[in-house]
């Protein structure tokens, strides 16, 4: 038999090097320039523009919010959903593949079917009214109304991308043996204690590929809020699109760009971090 | 008490049927070896006295307490699982502590029961190494050290030594037994080594194609065997089987004649190679040797009796050469007749 060589997997792997580094890393190295460069030469005038708009703490802080509201309840309800779908024997695949149809649909169309849902004239406030419930229209997605804006957002947010969680942890859950359940439950354990002593121990890799996931596009929310409340609830993303294209200042945009790159790059080593599964605990 | 009571239990899964209507009583403190092929529904019947299966059809009491409907965690037992289900998130004192600290037992009770168990199975010095960094073996032990952390009124064991090598398994074979007497565990335990049975049990139950073919003290089972299958199962080398004819009671092989009952048509002689013995002067039954193979303790001779395959066991000094035809008395209360169309044997008179 021939020596191995060496050189065989880095040849291999070269295409997908090469593609990665034509189409993400150039951009990315692009961007951070655009970022700091103002006139000519480099300054952090374009950060300091960015932290001195009105909209920009508040930007922050919806953002932050809304991962914060709509990331866990999402975890949660996946987790939940993710249980009875295991459990079920016959039809399970049909239950999967319309809990998975959210995921069809871009985020643009999701956000106007809520529109139409939810806006003065829509369904909602027509329902209600044949009810009997309101006099007239009422608005639930103006600047007057922020709280039933927001929660308008995460309603919409959970119907769309809950189900990315739900297939991870889905996929997650199949993974573990049955008989760690059984174990537990013969030695006495309840099915609750089953859940946080067995199964979510044993799922905690697939719940850290899910959070990260759901956070880093949690933090890069747009076109939902965008469609639903426009600027009344500005976020990061939408500031750098306001920043693009309504200012044309590409300098701006790309220092908000930054940003939630940056925001994402360390939510992601948290969760690297604190759910790590050491090697040994692996099944 | 525990007494385990199965009675008419059937399992289907889907069209097949994995067992067929098993009845099994084990006493209080009785030790039970389930013994039978792969896939013959040893797992499956465990599984069920357990709770973690349903049957289709039937009852299992415990301690006179109808459980077929109750929680596998309200059964009141234990069980060592066939692929040890050691958790792979705990450490092995973790696993061994899981049931006591489910039971809310207090930290230094933990402490005291999880080090006797694992003393017991020497894994004191796996304590705090998490499973995967443990051999198969080593694993298999864990789980045991597990169930008998507990000191449950029931223990369930599902092939519990099977990974371990002769030595290892024949010591924790022997403690095991001491252990369980000692506390008076009601214990079931699956085995295909039909020596762990014989040397564990008190009595055995031979399992075939899902149901129990007979069940009995490891001499009865030996000596007695109820049907063709256990006869040709149990023991080492397996029972021979014979056709012979019978006619007027009497049956001739050679110029040998053995008394046989007169039932059925297609008969069968069942006998042990132990229970032969060669005759000093070439009478009784003839056998034409083919091979011997000298075992230490004695001498294995195959070969044919009336063209058909036979194994004898003889002396380790016998003057037996290949190719010889040699002449086996037989005692005839030491046989088994078959009747070859049931395979089932012939009540002895
Ligand atoms: N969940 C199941 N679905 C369908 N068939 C099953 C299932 N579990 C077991 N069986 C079948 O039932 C029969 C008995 O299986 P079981 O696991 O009880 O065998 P066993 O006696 O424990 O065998 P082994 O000694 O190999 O462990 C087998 O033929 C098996 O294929
Ligand atoms: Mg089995």
């Amino acid at each position: 038999m021939p020596a191995r060589t060496s050189w065989i997997p880095y040849a291999l792997i070269a295409p997908s090097v090469i593609f990665l580094a034509a189409l993400f890393l150039v951009p990315l190295v692009q961007t951070v320039w655009l970022s700091v460069s103002a006139g000519d030469g480099l300054s952090l005038e374009n950060y300091r523009r960015m932290a001195g708009d009105l909209n920009f703490a508040l930007a922050v802080k919806n953002t932050f919010l809304l991962t914060l509201v709509v990331v866990p309840l999402q975890v949660v309800l996946a987790l939940a959903m993710a249980t009875m779908v295991t459990k079920l024997d016959k039809g399970r695949d049909l239950v999967l593949w319309v809990l998975t149809i959210p995921l069809g649909i871009s985020d643009l169309a999701a956000g106007l079917a809520w529109l139409a849902l939810l806006q003065n004239t829509g369904y909602l406030n027509s329902a209600l009214y044949a009810l009997g419930l309101i006099q007239g229209p009422v608005g639930w997605l103006s600047q007057e109304t922020p709280v039933a804006l927001f929660f308008a957002i995460v309603l919409a947010e959970l119907w769309r991308a809950t189900a990315i969680v739900l297939v991870i942890l889905i996929a997650g859950l199949q993974l573990i043996p049955k008989e760690f359940a059984e174990a537990a439950e013969i030695f006495g354990a309840r099915p609750w204690t089953r859940f946080t002593r067995i199964t979510l121990p044993l799922l905690k890799p697939s719940l850290q590929s899910a959070l990260i996931l759901r956070t880093v596009l949690a933090f890069e929310v747009f076109a939902v809020v965008y469609a639903l409340g426009g600027r009344n609830f500005p976020v990061l993303a939408g500031e750098a699109y306001v920043w693009q294209n309504d200012n044309q200042n590409y300098g701006v945009a790309a220092a908000y760009a930054v940003l939630i790159m940056a925001i994402s790059l360390a939510a992601t080593a948290v969760y690297l971090r604190v759910l790590r599964t050491r090697p040994e605990q692996l099944p | 008490m525990a007494d385990i009571v199965i009675d008419r239990v059937v399992k289907e899964f889907g069209s097949f049927r994995a067992l067929q209507e098993v009845s099994l009583t084990v006493n209080d403190g009785e030790f039970v070896a389930l013994l039978g092929p792969s896939g013959c529904g040893k797992t499956t019947l465990l599984r069920i006295i357990a709770g973690l299966e349903t049957q289709t059809s039937g009852r299992v009491v415990i301690g006179g307490q109808d459980v077929s409907d109750l929680a596998p965690r309200k059964r009141g037992l234990a069980m060592v699982f066939q692929n040890y289900a050691v958790f792979p998130h705990m450490t092995v004192f973790e696993n061994v502590a899981f049931g006591l600290r489910m039971q809310k037992a207090s930290q230094a009770d933990v402490k005291r029961k999880v080090e006797r168990a694992a003393a017991l199975l020497h894994i004191e010095s796996y304590l705090d190494r998490y499973p995967a960094k443990l051999s198969g073996g080593q694993r298999q032990r864990v789980a045991v050290a597990r169930a008998l952390a507990v000191e449950p009124a029931v223990l369930l064991m599902d092939e519990p030594l099977s990974n371990l090598d002769a030595l290892l398994r024949l010591e924790m074979r022997t403690e095991l037994k001491a252990v369980l007497r000692e506390a008076g565990t009601t214990t079931i335990y699956v085995t295909h080594d039909q020596t762990e049975a014989m040397g564990l049990a008190d009595r055995i139950a031979v399992m075939y194609g899902g149901k129990i073919d007979q069940i009995g003290s490891p001499l009865e089972i030996y000596a007695t065997p109820a049907t063709r299958f256990v006869g040709g199962f149990i023991g080492s080398p397996p029972m021979n089987f014979i056709k012979v004819a019978c006619s007027g009671g009497t049956a001739r092989i050679g110029e040998a004649a053995l008394p046989c009952p007169m039932a059925g048509k297609d008969l069968e002689l069942g006998l042990r190679g132990e229970d032969a013995a060669l005759s000093p002067n070439g009478s009784g039954i003839p056998f034409d040797v083919r091979v011997v193979e000298p075992m230490g303790s004695h001498l294995l001779l195959t070969g044919a009796i009336d063209g058909q395959l036979a194994r004898i066991v003889a002396p380790p000094t016998a003057k037996v050469n290949a190719g010889e035809r040699v002449g086996l008395n037989v005692d005839p209360s030491r046989v088994t007749w078959i009747d070859g169309s049931t395979g089932r044997a012939i009540a002895r008179a």
